[in-house]
């Protein structure tokens, strides 16, 4: 039993037992559980744990799993009628007086929908949220619509979903799936899961999945044909819902919820990059995304008003409440990145070594939708401050999600003229900074187990070698370099790493830049003209930040940004011996 | 920050100061009307019936209304871009309203930014413009080169997170020269814009390239000049993420050896002033 501190009581409904936990404060908002196919409720076990220090949290074995009993005949016992039957009689008996927020993945998702569509439930459901199961009644005129009239793209879909259903068509064969289950199939699963699905080891799968999935077998048999075959007209869902689509689903396409929006008419939209186990793999995130919605819901009906500025942006659906920090926040790319998180709906640690420009960007994206942000003056080349950093985010705001290595300071002049302080400030900052964020964060990423993403900041000079830049290509190199062996090292964990090379942008990169090798006088009228040609131009920053959020939405490896970065970086690899002869020039300062 | 106190505005920064006012009013009195629904042709055509109305005949521009992301000039690429569109008002919008009348003779440029509805980061917006109305007074009375004061401002709006939006006016104005009008029976205009006022502003850039100086201050070479004595009317215009917001009102610049008396606004009672004060 792998459900730490739950009350165990039992159902009794139309002649079967239900095995029903309950965790947390019963005077709570109560968060109801439904585990899907082949699993039992020790699937939530991660995520109820998170939830139950605030909500009411109940889980049961759906009937034949787990410890709940099997109807008999099977034949007919798992219609999605009396599955409402159960779900009823277990919300009855856990919060007769309030209705419940039901939560609900696979194939618990898919009779979710049906409670909460059908028209006696009706006032028992306070909110939704779906994971990974569509509603067969949905799905059912998601086919016709595109067998009706089959475009191109339709017929992609189509088949699309229809190679991703294979197991539902080998769930029909008599008796074979039983057997399988039973046999080699159960034996091998839980490794299955583990190389297939990265799901982490420990007590799941319990002892008896097994026997939960032979039983299962019949949620298919007696629905999936009826149901796609004549789906409900009126399958409207009468409480918000909130879709948790995770994008890695080898079993469901994303394209099934395009015309959700017709059939619930309060969706809240969220995406996930994880594979179909999501509640054993993103426990944290899918408990943060519930409470949120759950106490959003619990608060309308109370009639308090949620927050004023809602994100709206367009990856609000990917990044809402994730934590995101930005290092050289202050201004530049990273200011803009920054308002670009935030305007997803992402929580913000802005860091500079400029405290007042960084608690200015923290302070702009709590304006434009950040829920919560904070500014924190750090010198990323500074190790200790690093570290008491990565302690204070970890303790106070929690394990990073996106991190963002993006402070970098530019130095100009020729090789030998550039000394060894200035190397060592320009190493310092470009890339032992790097070093720092993607050792400390990465690591809390790491032990965490719940995937992530790290963006690098590189420079189109990573590849685009130039007599007047070597100190400054050099670090921006190795940080292209470290980005793509660390991306081959975390990929394991889910974790993404992404490189962006944007090219000339329109930032205060320039007025700040040291000219090695000149005097105070000449070093500011190059500032000046270096400047003044950045600024005719004229990439704005936010449209790196775009290719940024793109870059960590893809998990793209290595992005060029501007023009002549993607041009650069095309030369680079067809023909470098061009780039070498742009090299010699000298720049126009 | 203290201005020419009204027995010395001269007769004719006083009719310079009544058509500033009266443009004001007109923007407080046409924002006051705005509801959602409302095109922005319909907005700029309120403007210039309130106007006319009242006696204006000639216009240095005819009225501009901007709705939404407009007002931060998003995706603005030719200048037919700024004339008024369809593009219909929604609660929470931002907007501005800019207009230029000629009024006896008198020549006004002023812009009104507001919201249809609380807007956190509008009103930061308009918060935020007042340090840019200080430090062109101040840069201006330290006879400091536009260009350089340009990129002073440029500077504070990128430090305060927003972008220069007025870098999206012909020629990258942040401000220009206004002057007295010739009152013709018939006032045609050219593109929106007054052909006596843009005769003036020709005639002042003629003898602007003969002097060393020009009627446009803007980031380029040709005002890297110390401000010329006259009415200049100054609009800053910040942009961020599709919302934007401008002031726009007359600086008078005169030949004084007083700081005070060298520079100073024509007037300080006006609408975003106002909200300055209160808020503080």
């Amino acid at each position: 039993m792998s459900l730490k501190g739950a009350r165990e009581r039992w159902v009794r409904t139309g002649g079967i037992e239900l095995c029903v936990a309950e965790m947390g404060d019963a005077t709570q908002p109560t968060v109801l559980l439904v585990h899907g196919y082949p699993d039992s409720k020790e699937v939530w076990s991660e995520v109820a744990e998170r939830l139950a220090d605030r909500f009411h949290v109940v889980l049961y074995d759906v009937r034949g799993h787990g410890r709940s009993t099997a109807p008999a005949p099977l034949r007919g016992g798992f219609t999605l009628e009396k599955l409402t039957d159960d779900f009823l009689a277990v919300a009855d008996a856990v919060s007769p007086d309030r209705p419940v927020h039901l939560v609900g993945h696979d194939w618990g998702s898919v009779q979710s929908w049906e409670f909460v569509t059908v028209k006696r439930t009706e006032g028992r459901i306070a909110s939704f949220t779906s994971m990974s199961g569509p509603s067969l009644d949905h799905f059912g005129h998601w086919i016709k619509k595109r067998m009706s009239r089959p475009t191109p793209r339709r017929v992609g879909q189509l088949l699309g979903q229809g190679a991703k259903s294979w197991y539902v068509y080998m769930l029909h064969t008599p008796l074979l799936p039983e057997l399988a289950w039973r046999g080699p199939l159960g034996r091998q699963w839980p490794g299955i899961l583990r190389r297939m699905e990265r799901l982490p080891g420990g007590d799941y799968p319990t002892p008896s999945q097994p026997q939960d999935a032979a039983h299962g077998t019949w949620l298919y048999r007696d629905n999936v044909r009826a149901r796609l075959r004549r789906p409900r007209s009126d399958a409207y869902a009468h409480a918000p819902v909130q879709l948790i689509t995770p994008t890695g689903d080898i079993f469901l396409s994303e394209r099934l919820y395009d015309e959700l929006d017709e059939w619930a008419p309060q969706l809240t939209r969220r995406s996930l990059p994880a594979k179909h186990w999501v509640p054993r793999t993103r426990p944290d995130q899918l408990s943060s995304w519930i409470s949120e919605f759950v106490l959003a819901n619990e608060n309308n009906a109370a009639g308090v008003a949620g927050r004023e500025t809602v994100a709206r942006g367009p990856y609000a659906e990917r990044f809402g409440g994730q934590l995101v920090l930005v290092t050289g926040a202050a201004s530049g790319i990273g200011r803009a990145t920054a308002f670009a998180f935030a305007e997803a709906g992402a929580r913000i640690v802005a860091v500079d070594r400029d405290a007042e420009g960084a608690a200015r960007t923290a302070e702009m994206s709590r304006l434009i939708g950040a829920p919560e942000a904070w500014g924190e003056a750090v010198d990323v080349s500074d190790e200790q401050a690093m570290e008491k950093l990565a302690g204070k985010v970890a303790t106070e705001y929690g394990v990073v999600d996106v991190l963002v290595n993006n402070a970098g300071i530019g130095l100009a002049g020729s090789f030998l003229q550039t000394s060894t302080e200035d190397w060592r400030q320009v190493l310092d900052v470009n890339l032992w900074g790097v070093i720092h964020g993607c050792r400390l964060f990465g690591r809390q990423m790491a032990a965490r187990g719940q995937g992530g993403h790290i963006v690098n900041t590189a420079s189109a000079a990573a590849y685009q070698p130039s007599k007047s830049l070597p100190a400054y290509s050099t670090s921006k190199a190795a940080v292209l370099m470290l980005s793509q062996c660390l991306r081959a090292e975390l990929a394991a964990q889910g974790i993404g790493v992404s490189a962006i090379c944007p090219g000339f942008v329109n930032t205060n990169i320039t007025s700040t830049a040291r000219f090695a090798g000149v005097d105070a006088k000449e070093e500011e009228r190059r500032q000046r003209k270096s400047a003044r040609m950045y600024g005719l131009r004229n990439y704005p920053p936010e449209k790196v930040a775009d290719a940024i959020l793109r870059a960590v939405v893809k998990n793209q490896a290595v992005v060029p940004v501007t023009p002549e970065a993607r041009g650069a970086h095309f030369i680079s690899r067809f023909m470098p011996r061009t780039l070498r002869a742009i090299a010699r020039l000298e720049p126009p300062l | 920050m203290t201005s020419a106190v009204a027995s010395e505005l001269t007769a004719e920064l006083r009719g310079f100061a009544e058509v500033q006012r009266l443009a004001y009013d007109c923007a407080e009195a046409v924002a006051a009307q705005l509801k959602p629904g409302v095109t922005e042709r319909g907005a700029a055509r309120m403007q210039r019936e309130w106007l006319r109305e009242r006696g204006v005949r000639d216009w240095f521009h005819l009225p501009f209304a901007w709705f939404g992301d407009r007002t931060a000039f998003v995706g603005f690429r030719i200048p037919l871009q700024f004339f008024p569109t369809n593009r219909v008002l929604e609660a929470g919008m931002p907007f501005i309203l800019d207009m230029a009348p000629v009024y006896k003779g008198y020549t006004a440029d002023i812009g009104y930014s507001g919201c249809l509805g609380p807007s956190p980061v509008h009103d930061r917006l308009l918060a935020d413009l007042e340090a840019h109305r200080e430090l062109i007074l101040r840069e201006v009375r330290e006879r400091r080169s536009l260009r350089e004061i340009y990129g002073d401002v440029d500077r504070l709006m990128v430090r305060q997170g927003y972008a220069n939006r007025h870098r999206a006016y012909p020629f990258g104005v942040i401000a220009h020269k206004v002057d007295r009008v010739k009152e013709r029976r018939w006032s045609p205009h050219l593109f929106g814009f007054g052909t006596q006022s843009l005769k003036g502003l020709a005639g002042d850039a003629l003898r602007g390239h003969r002097e060393g100086w020009s009627p446009l201050w803007s980031p380029y070479k040709f005002s890297d000049h110390p401000p010329r004595p006259g009415l200049w009317a100054v609009e800053p215009h910040l942009g961020f993420r599709g919302t934007g917001a401008k002031f726009e009102e007359i600086l008078v610049v005169t030949d004084s050896k007083d700081p005070e008396q060298s520079a100073f606004w024509l007037d300080d009672d006006l609408p975003h002033v106002r909200r300055w004060a209160e808020d503080s």
